[in-house]
């Protein structure tokens, strides 16, 4: 392996938990709710995953676990946004704050030892192509379910009828339930699911990028992959660009302060929180484009008359 | 299309003893309805007398409280939109159900309860369309078409589901009088395929022209059964409001040469992609006149409005004069303290913020016009609260507006009462100028008399009074002259005397003299 | 059995007094069950973390010392909350202020003089507003989501510190420890009582600044703007209020007042920089403004029990041996709590046992 396909390596690496994440609060957000609780998720997942998989030894069964402590985590999230109609930004930032108590506490006796990493999984004949395949054909599990998923959301939303249903309640949900489509079932399952990519992030952060259990190791991944919904204008596809790309500066600032780049590593560390404030900026000074894709109800409290 | 019935009983639809309450609220009492195949059945009330709660119950998206309803002589509990559906029925909703980012195709299939492909249901729905008359692009994007051709998405997609009973919720509000014209002629034939049509309206004119029978509901009550042939306009009337509703009086009064509104070659951009241009307007209104700006929704009327009122400015100063001063580039408090009065459409969350106490909404409008009463503590603008609760409560006494508690929320009066206080709070202040988008819309028929009572005394003690309204008996009603807006445009202001429906009708769909293809050109 | 909500006509007046003190006993009752769960007697545990901290002289000082900087923040946010913008980076500009505030006693230490702490006040304000007015400035001008960019601003005002306590202001004299020069005794908030313990002017400005907002928000017509634009722009715009320069007076306000905590805190708390100065009190704040229901004078009994939260979490530590992160526990279940139980005020919740199936298609 090369030079060149080493750090293309460890970007793909860096832009797994950011893809899951923000291809996970897509779906949400395309059904009308925003769950800014996606940093508790991630963290929840992770130190569950953590203590998982370190307790059974079976890195699988502590994705699985992390993924399912997600979803059960953004439950709460749901429970009061949309039964309760609470709201929705106060709530999800209560899951963050939440979950990074809870998951301090579940990791406490885990801190610094060491993990057990998922190995990568050579698919055969495809890995040995030359330059690409050890690149893509040759990972861990997490990494092919988050590339399967953007391709899967991607097939669901723009070429199902129930995808459509998803996009017609997150575009008016009084039409919607006038014509009896289930508004708040349908919010539940995707909340859910957005929950379940962000406890599979947490996962891959601690299985996969960093194999150890490290107290607020989400560093804020949850808020940048809310950013590259907003960067992807809720489109999955531009949401993998953003992810790759955002891996790009994460992992780029890390080689420059190993490199001794004559920069404080702060301000290098500081790269990737300044690139999303500047992406924000850049895609939603254009207010039509902008207009024209988030979702009208995004954020908006449904209360059904009976 | 539509099965012969084994049976010799031609009733559709009965329903018996049909209640629904919202908390304490009856919104319907025990109503008794019976709808025969192959009839249009009128059902008549004011606004807020329960029509659209009956219809709801039985389109199975609102839980009747108590009562039955029979399908073709089966009592059957109809518990979704989508059990509805499966049954036989179908639903026009008043204010659409459509989805403005999707397409038209996209639109229809959200309708539909089987999984048959969009590229299908596109072809289905074309070929519907085509049979009634009705004409469709099922590529083009809700958000860029007319009102009239939504309804006709809403109609195409519930003829889809090949239906036995349609529902229609006022469904020529919306409209000009020609594409009523056309609607009814679409109802009709659906009626000659033997299926049966609910038709709710205020309109009596129309019901007695299209429907065969009419049941009239006023409080959430049936108020009587009838054939509308047979009744005039004004026992049906009586009818549905109960006691005679005041007919408006004009007198001579103060009219002058001076001009108080003066608007020149006004336009602005659409602010969103949602939204409508303005298109060089020019109007004028002198003292005593009341101008009628009639139109199609959707047309620029709320644009023009936050032109006139201020809440966006022009690019030029003098494009907005009041009282001969340009007032282009004056925000809207600066146009209040030259005499103007403003009242938007949408009540809550414009006119008036709905959780906030009915005197928190007088300092709303008012904190700057009658800062001199509202305010004291010089540069801290100390809210004097007794003052403003004085003022309120005058309102509320001249404008007779009902209300429970003391000083209630602005959300927990009815619309008419509500409006009243809304309306009242400006010509508290005895305007030289008023400006009014809609000012009886949603309002109950003794509430809408009273207004436009209000509006032409204004007008009769001397001050200009534009009035901005989707509905043409109140725009004949009141207006001293009349202007059409269409796409943004704006007719020249004719006299009212001068006016007809019908001429006012094809203004309202863009024909005089140049482009009449708008809706031709999404058609195909 | 489900459950649904029915709109009320009018707010509960019952519930707007109430909820927060019924989330608050949810919330104890949950701390019940999760030290039962992690084999703690709950009645101890929750005495040693609600109750011991407030039999002494001693910590009940270090309670308006925790106390002061959450009133502060939180009573900015309310404003900001109110008006509908979303800060929810007041823990950036809380370092910020600090900076800013720190500029005379660090590079200037030979200024000394009365006039040194009331400068740092002034300063520290001032830093806290203008790094608020950032995300103000991007929101207004280029429409950028407020709540992205408040929140990544927060990493990026503490790695700045970082580099500052690590680089350029670091204690020429301090063998290398991470740290500024400590401030000198002018620039250091005075004790308010001395005699009977460190409870600093900090409190006072808390005291200050709930009372003069609550005046702003109950009396003032610029109370009335907030609230008015907070629950419609558009019926803001009519009645002639600008909603882009509310985004700004909302910023820079919570900006201003998160600046004034963080200088009181590194000038009457920690008297000098270091790497990390703040416990999280901009994110806490947050709950102690919903807490106390967005009013400044409910903000300051919410502010006093979160600062119990953080004493308890440090008791909870020492006596019983529990993680302090047991402190971010309680606090996000009290908001979880707080936001469910307003619910209450606005609507009437009823539980349904009967007929399962009600929204959807046909099954």
């Amino acid at each position: 392996m090369d030079l060149t396909q080493a750090v293309i390596l460890t970007i793909m690496t860096a832009a797994t938990p950011l893809l899951l994440a923000a291809i996970g609060e897509l779906v949400v957000e395309r059904s009308g709710v925003l769950n800014l609780g996606v940093e508790g998720m991630i963290i929840m997942g992770a130190a569950v995953a953590f203590a998982v998989a370190k307790l059974s030894g079976n890195p699988y069964l502590g994705a699985l676990c992390g993924a399912l402590t997600g979803a059960a985590f953004s439950l709460l999230f749901g429970f009061l946004t949309l039964t309760l109609v609470t709201n929705q930004v106060a709530t999800g930032l209560s899951l963050t704050i939440l979950g990074l108590g809870l998951s301090g506490m579940i990791g406490e006796s885990f801190v610094g030892q060491a993990g057990v990493p998922l190995n990568e999984i050579a698919i055969p004949v495809l890995s040995s192509i030359p330059f690409i395949g050890p690149l893509l054909f040759n990972q861990d599990i997490i990494f092919y379910i988050s590339i399967l998923l953007i391709f899967g959301v991607s097939w669901f939303l723009f070429r199902t009828r129930a995808g459509l249903r998803l996009r017609a309640i997150g575009d008016n949900h009084h039409s919607a339930h006038a014509l009896g489509t289930p508004v708040i079932r349908t919010r539940y399952l995707a909340v859910m699911f957005g929950g379940a990519c962000a406890g599979l992030a947490g996962a891959q952060l601690c299985l996969v990028y960093t194999p150890q259990w490290v107290e607020n190791m989400s560093a804020g991944r949850g808020w940048i992959a809310l950013a590259l919904v907003v960067f992807g204008s809720w489109r999955p596809l531009r949401v993998l660009a953003g992810a790759y790309l955002f891996g790009a500066v994460t992992i780029g600032q890390l080689h420059a302060q190993a490199l001794g780049v004559a920069i404080p590593s702060q301000f290098l560390s500081a790269l990737p929180y300044l690139a999303t404030i500047v992406v924000l900026v850049l895609i939603s000074r254009n207010r039509r484009l902008t207009l024209m894709n988030t979702p009208a109800c995004l954020g908006q409290g449904f209360v059904p008359d009976r | 299309m539509v099965e012969a019935r084994q049976d010799g009983d031609d009733c559709l639809l009965e329903v018996r003893d049909l209640t629904k309450i919202f908390g304490e609220f009856r919104a319907n009492d025990g109503i008794d309805l019976k709808i025969n195949s192959s009839e249009i059945h009128a059902l008549l009330g004011e606004n807020g007398a329960g029509k659209s709660t009956l219809v709801k119950m039985l389109f199975g998206s609102l839980e009747p409280s108590g009562g039955q309803i029979y399908w073709k002589g089966d009592p059957v509990e109809i518990r979704s939109p989508g059990q509805a559906r499966a049954l036989g029925i179908g639903m026009v909703f008043q204010h659409f159900s459509l989805f403005e980012a999707l397409t038209v195709a996209e639109n229809i299939a959200l309708s539909m309860d089987n999984d048959v492909p969009i590229e299908k249901l596109a072809e289905q729905a074309e070929k519907l369309s085509r049979e009634y008359g009705l004409p469709l692009d099922p590529n083009a994007h809700v958000a860029d078409l007319s009102v009239g051709e939504r309804q006709r998405i809403e109609i195409v997609r519930t003829l889809l589901q090949n239906p036995e009973l349609i529902i229609l919720d006022e469904p020529t509000s919306v409209l000009t009088p020609q594409e009523a014209d056309k609607l009814f002629e679409t109802l009709e034939k659906i009626r000659s395929e033997g299926r049966s049509v609910l038709y709710i309206s205020h309109r009596l004119e129309e019901v007695k022209r299209l429907c065969d029978r009419a049941t009239v509901l006023r409080h959430g009550k049936v108020t009587g059964a009838c054939d509308p042939g047979q009744e005039t306009a004004a026992s049906l009337a009586r009818m549905m409001v109960g006691s005679e509703v005041k007919a408006v009086t004009h007198h001579a009064g103060a009219a002058g040469d001076e001009v108080l509104l003066k608007t020149t070659g006004l336009s602005a951009p659409a602010r969103t992609p949602f939204a409508v241009a303005i298109k060089n307007i020019s109007l004028s209104v002198k003292k005593g006149e009341i101008i009628g700006i009639a139109g199609v929704a959707g047309n620029g009327q709320s644009e023009l409005f936050e032109m006139l009122s201020g809440e966006f400015l022009a690019s030029d100063a003098n494009a907005v004069a009041i009282s001969g001063k340009p007032v282009g580039k004056l925000d809207i408090s600066g146009r209040r303290l030259l005499g103007a009065a403003f009242v938007p459409e949408e009540r809550h969350g414009h006119a008036a913020v709905s959780q906030m106490s009915l005197s928190d909404n007088m300092i709303l409008a008012r904190h700057r016009s009658d800062a001199k009463v509202f305010l004291e503590g010089g540069p801290l603008k100390i809210i004097n609260r007794g003052a403003v609760k004085k003022a309120a409560q005058r309102i509320i006494e001249d404008m007779d507006v009902r209300k429970s508690g003391d000083d209630p929320q602005a959300s927990s009066l009815s619309g008419g009462n509500l409006q009243k206080y809304i309306v009242g709070r400006e010509l508290d202040r005895q305007p030289a100028v008023m400006i009014v988008n809609q000012p009886t819309w949603g309002v109950d028929a003794g509430a809408a008399s009273r207004i436009r009572q209000a509006l032409i005394d204004l007008a009769e003690n001397g001050s200009a009074v534009v009035i901005i309204s989707q509905d043409l008996d109140e725009i004949f009603e009141v207006a001293t002259k009349i202007a059409v807006i269409n796409e943004g445009t704006l007719t020249e202001a004719e006299p009212a005397a001068n006016m007809t429906l019908e001429r006012i009708g094809l203004l309202m769909g863009g024909i005089h003299g140049e482009d009449h293809g708008s809706e031709a050109s999404h058609a195909h | 059995m489900r459950i649904e909500l029915e709109r009320r006509r009018q707010q509960s007046p019952l519930f707007s007094i109430f909820s927060p003190f019924l989330a608050l006993l949810l919330t104890v009752l949950a701390g019940v069950i999760i030290f039962w769960m992690l084999g703690k007697n709950p009645f101890s545990a929750l005495y040693s973390f609600f109750v011991e901290p407030l039999t002494e002289t001693w910590s009940l000082h270090e309670l308006t010392i925790k106390a002061a900087p959450l009133i502060i923040i939180a009573v900015g946010l309310s404003v900001c909350f109110r008006s509908n913008n979303w800060n929810i980076g007041a823990e950036g500009q809380f370092i910020m202020g600090a900076i800013a505030g720190s500029i005379l006693p660090v590079l200037l230490p030979n200024l000394q003089g009365y006039y040194v702490l009331p400068l740092m006040v002034v300063m520290g304000m001032l830093g806290g507003a203008a790094y608020a007015a950032i995300p103000a400035l991007l929101k207004t001008r280029f429409n950028t989501n407020e709540i992205l960019s408040s929140l990544m601003l927060v990493y990026v005002a503490q790695l700045f510190l970082d580099w500052l306590v690590r680089g350029a202001w670091r204690n020429p004299e301090g063998f290398n420890f991470p740290e500024t020069r400590e401030f000198h005794d002018y620039a250091i908030l005075p004790e308010i009582v001395p005699s009977s313990g460190p409870t600093n002017y900090g409190f006072v400005f808390a005291i200050i600044v709930t009372l003069l907002t609550w005046f702003m928000m109950r009396h003032m017509l610029k109370g009335f703007e907030v609230s008015v634009l907070g629950q419609s722009t558009r019926a803001g715009r009519f009645a002639g209020f600008s909603n882009s320069k509310m985004v700004f007076f909302a910023f820079l306000f919570s900006g201003a007042l998160a600046g004034l905590a963080g200088i009181s805190e590194v000038s009457g708390a920690i008297e000098r920089l270091q790497p990390v100065i703040s416990p999280g009190y901009g994110f806490t704040a947050i709950i102690v403004a919903f807490l106390g229901r967005l009013n400044p004078l409910g903000i300051f009994a919410a502010g006093l029990v979160l600062a119990l939260t953080y004493l308890g979490g440090e008791a909870a530590q020492i006596s019983i041996g529990l993680p302090d992160k047991i402190a971010d526990v309680f606090q996000g279940l009290l908001l979880f709590f707080v936001l469910g139980c307003d619910t209450l005020i606005n609507y009437r919740v009823k539980f349904v046992f009967d007929r399962t199936v009600k929204e959807g298609g046909v099954s």
